[in-house]
């Protein structure tokens, strides 16, 4: 889940990192209050997931507090990529002698965190790499054992920088990578780390995500935060018809029935597990379906929750019929499912025959699965039909019934 | 031959008092040759027994009780004690580990993946399924009760490794189907960092003479494929690889995850066409549908023979 | 009673036993009994639940019946 920028220097400041003197806010006239406080220019920056948020003129420069309430005022109506800021940050125009970045992330091929340096900052960092590689430094640290400065100073010092700056950048990069362990974020950066005039060194920008597993741990953090257990914080918030299908997987601990994220086609699907709902919703793409929802089975859910999720898919506006598939289970039953799906249709008062495309899940209990089937007229493929071609089936039957 | 694990195996289930984890001590018992689940650990639960497998409070007296060191442990306990359980199995000797748990934090799963380096211990998952000699010996869910997993599974040639547990039998019956069998079939998980990635495995697959050609699944996220594609390269490889990628329609969905945590596409090189470029280039076959695996691990075998 | 799917009968002395319904109750993975000081009810809503485990039967041999609706087959 990603922080918004003020949440993220939040953190920042926690770990004992320097930060500007900024302040937050929703209000264009408490905007005012904090320009006239920090005493000078300052930057009014949208509070956005989003990136580009400089291109579409929601980073504003001030230097009068009444200044800085008129592009507050303005900042806060103004919608980037889709999104309405959730406030503003009102930040002190700091006097910068040079740019630096540090960040941390995790490298799943070395399955260690890494800590990526360079003295070239306040652009992006692969930008930096392809152009000036020799400027970009990076060390892998170990995350059993305590992480040492000294660990730090190497990373810095292989990018060329020395003096003084090497040891007040020291503690500043430690406590990041300890921060990135500690918070159970999966990437934790600075871009840009200024150095002032004076050659201290402040936080200017900072991005943080955290594990979505690793939420549970973090409570007290996120409620300082004021972070709500509903927000997802994906790219993009849950549509209703997501959140329903949450609420239908929450119904019990049994199994999933759930993961669903919409899209606007007339095939509603009722797939699983993982890998096998990657595969058929890439397959009935390639057939020309059109999908209504991507979701999951797995884990033997309840007939309960199979039901609720096929009747959320069977409901949802646009839906004509809806395949079931799944690539061969081990653990979620045939039989289970088949209930589910015709339970859903029949407290609809909808003809399971006529509303199910194609029932394909071959694998554990699949002979009583398939007498289910059979009783109300479904039609159904066991192992012999591939992922692909059940796809192809429910497609053409869709096509079929909307000519 | 295999690779990981083989009739002489010996394992333990850890939280086998689970109600999944009673059915998959069931099923690798009553699978080929019948696995050796030597005991099983759940605290509290000394003394009990869950289909004639003795219950211990610790890993130490499932060692005990065995008098000689035990090969491997399936873990399936919940996400916040998946780490002190895997600890736990690592030193006490045991050097396969199997992580069934999902939702484990990188974090933990980056200190047990760093802690079996250093004691000479495998760990493949977590969010995993497991392994399957066919015939012979599962270790963990994979392919479900005996009888399923013998209509899926038959001993051939084909390595296979996927990200998907349930894939890994789908690729693996299409294959059965097609009258080509499999050496051992291995589900590595599909969290974004797992203890065994496709080319750390590949160099047990490459000493394994019964193995002539390697089947993977793929998905966008991650640099796993790339990491495989460079190890082919360098190590001039005599087995032929056929790949299939899921999840291509993610490309145009960038920071939305899907199916597995591991999938979410955070950079470029993290697509499913980027993916797929970079395998090609390596001379892996990618497969657009798992219906076209058979002929083309067949063309591929006959290809390096001939 | 009746689910869409699963049927389950318990036979008129041991349905107004409670210590068979209490048994019921404990061994069920799916909560259709519910024992009760006069015996045993049936949860209806949690019939279609029923994954055919016979754990009732063992539990009270010769006086459950489970019904598959879909097939007339019985258990």
């Amino acid at each position: 889940m990603r922080f918004y920028e003020y949440e993220a220097r939040e953190i920042v400041k926690r770990a004992g990192i320097p930060v500007t003197d900024y302040g937050f806010t929703r209000d264009a006239a408490e905007a005012k209050e904090i320009a006239a406080r920090i005493e000078g220019p300052t930057v009014i920056k949208s509070q956005v997931l989003s990136g580009g948020r400089m291109k579409a003129g929601g980073v504003q420069f001030a230097d009068t507090p009444e200044e800085a309430q008129a592009h507050a005022e303005n900042v806060l109506k103004l919608e980037i990529n889709g999104q309405m800021p959730r406030g503003i940050l009102v930040d002190p125009k700091a006097d910068i002698d040079q740019e630096f970045y540090v960040g941390v992330v995790w490298d799943g091929t070395a399955k260690k965190p890494v800590i990526i340096f360079s003295p070239v900052g306040g652009i992006d960092i692969e930008q930096v790499a392809e152009e000036q590689p020799d400027k970009v430094g990076r060390r892998h640290f170990s995350n059993i054992l305590p992480f040492g400065d000294y660990e730090a100073k190497e990373v810095i010092a292989s990018t060329g920088v020395t003096g003084s700056d090497l040891n007040k950048l020291v503690p500043i990069v430690t406590k990041l990578a300890k921060l990135f362990v500690e918070k159970d974020m999966t990437l934790a950066e600075i871009n840009p780390l200024g150095k002032l005039k004076d050659g201290s060194f402040v936080a200017l920008d900072a991005h943080m995500d955290m594990e979505n597993e690793a939420r549970g741990r973090h409570k007290k953090l996120l409620a300082d935060l004021g972070v709500g257990d509903e927000e997802t914080r994906e790219a993009r918030e849950p549509t209703p018809f997501e959140l329903a299908g949450e609420e239908v997987d929450s119904m019990d601990h049994r199994g999933v029935a759930g993961n669903v994220t919409e899209f606007d086609g007339n095939l509603g699907l009722v797939i699983g597990a993982g890998g096998g709902s990657l595969t058929l919703f890439d397959a009935v793409r390639a057939h020309g379906g059109k999908p209504a929802n991507y979701c999951e089975i797995g884990g033997n859910p309840s007939v309960k929750k199979s039901c609720g999720l096929a009747k959320l898919v069977l409901q949802k506006p646009g839906v004509d019929k809806i395949a079931v598939m799944m690539s061969i289970v081990s653990n979620t039953r045939v039989d289970i499912v088949a209930r589910g799906v015709i339970k859903a249709c029949l407290e609809l008062g909808m003809d399971p025959a006529e509303k199910i495309a194609i029932f394909r899940i071959p694998g554990a209990w699949e002979d009583e699965g398939f007498a289910i089937l059979d009783k109300y007229g479904v039609e159904y493929a066991d192992r012999s039909v591939s992922l692909h071609e059940a796809a192809n089936r429910a497609v053409q039957k869709i096509q079929g019934a909307a000519a | 031959m295999s690779i990981l694990v083989n009739e002489e195996t010996t394992f333990i289930v850890q939280g086998i008092t689970g109600r999944e984890a009673v059915n998959l001590t069931r099923e690798c018992l009553d699978y080929g040759k019948g696995a050796k689940v030597v005991g099983g650990v759940t605290p509290g639960r000394l003394g009990r027994e869950v289909h004639g497998v003795p219950v211990f409070d610790t890993v130490a007296q499932a060692v005990a009780h065995h008098g000689k060191p035990i090969d491997g442990s399936v873990v399936t306990v919940p996400p916040a004690f998946t780490k002190d359980a895997v600890v736990e199995a690592i030193e006490n000797g045991i050097k396969l580990i199997v992580i069934v748990t999902e939702r484990i934090p990188r974090g933990d799963v980056a200190q047990m993946v760093e802690l079996a380096n250093l004691r000479g211990a495998r760990i493949i998952g977590p969010n995993c399924l497991g392994i399957i000699v066919p015939d012979v010996i599962k270790m963990g869910g994979i392919g479900g009760p005996a009888k399923d997993a013998a209509k899926s599974y038959t001993p051939g040639s084909v390595g296979v490794i996927s990200r998907s547990g349930g894939m890994t039998t789908e690729m693996s019956s299409t294959l059965t189907a097609a009258g080509l069998g499999q050496s051992t079939a291995v589900s590595i998980g599909g969290d974004a960092i797992i203890g065994s990635s496709y080319a750390e495995l590949m160099p047990l697959f490459e000493a394994d003479e019964q193995t002539e050609a390697i089947v993977i699944y793929t998905e966008p996220g991650g640099r796993m494929e790339a990491e495989l594609a460079k190890w082919v390269k360098d190590n001039n490889s005599r087995l032929p690889i056929v790949a299939f990628m899921a999840g291509r329609f993610m490309d145009e969905m960038p920071g939305m995850s899907f199916g597995h945590a591991g999938t979410i596409v955070e950079g470029k090189e993290d697509t499913a066409t980027e993916k797929i470029a970079r395998l090609a280039e390596a001379g892996i076959v990618v497969a657009e549908e798992i219906s076209e695996i058979p002929e083309l691990v067949k063309q591929a075998i006959a290809n390096r023979k001939g | 009673m009746d689910g869409v799917f699963i049927s389950v009968e318990v036979s008129g002395d041991v349905a107004s036993d409670p210590a068979v319904g209490a048994k019921l109750e404990e061994v069920c993975p799916v909560s259709i009994f519910k024992g009760t000081d006069a015996g045993v009810e049936i949860v209806a809503e949690n019939l279609d639940e029923c994954v055919l485990c016979g754990l009732c039967q063992d539990a009270a041999p010769g006086k459950v019946t489970v019904t598959k609706l879909y097939s007339g087959e019985t258990l």
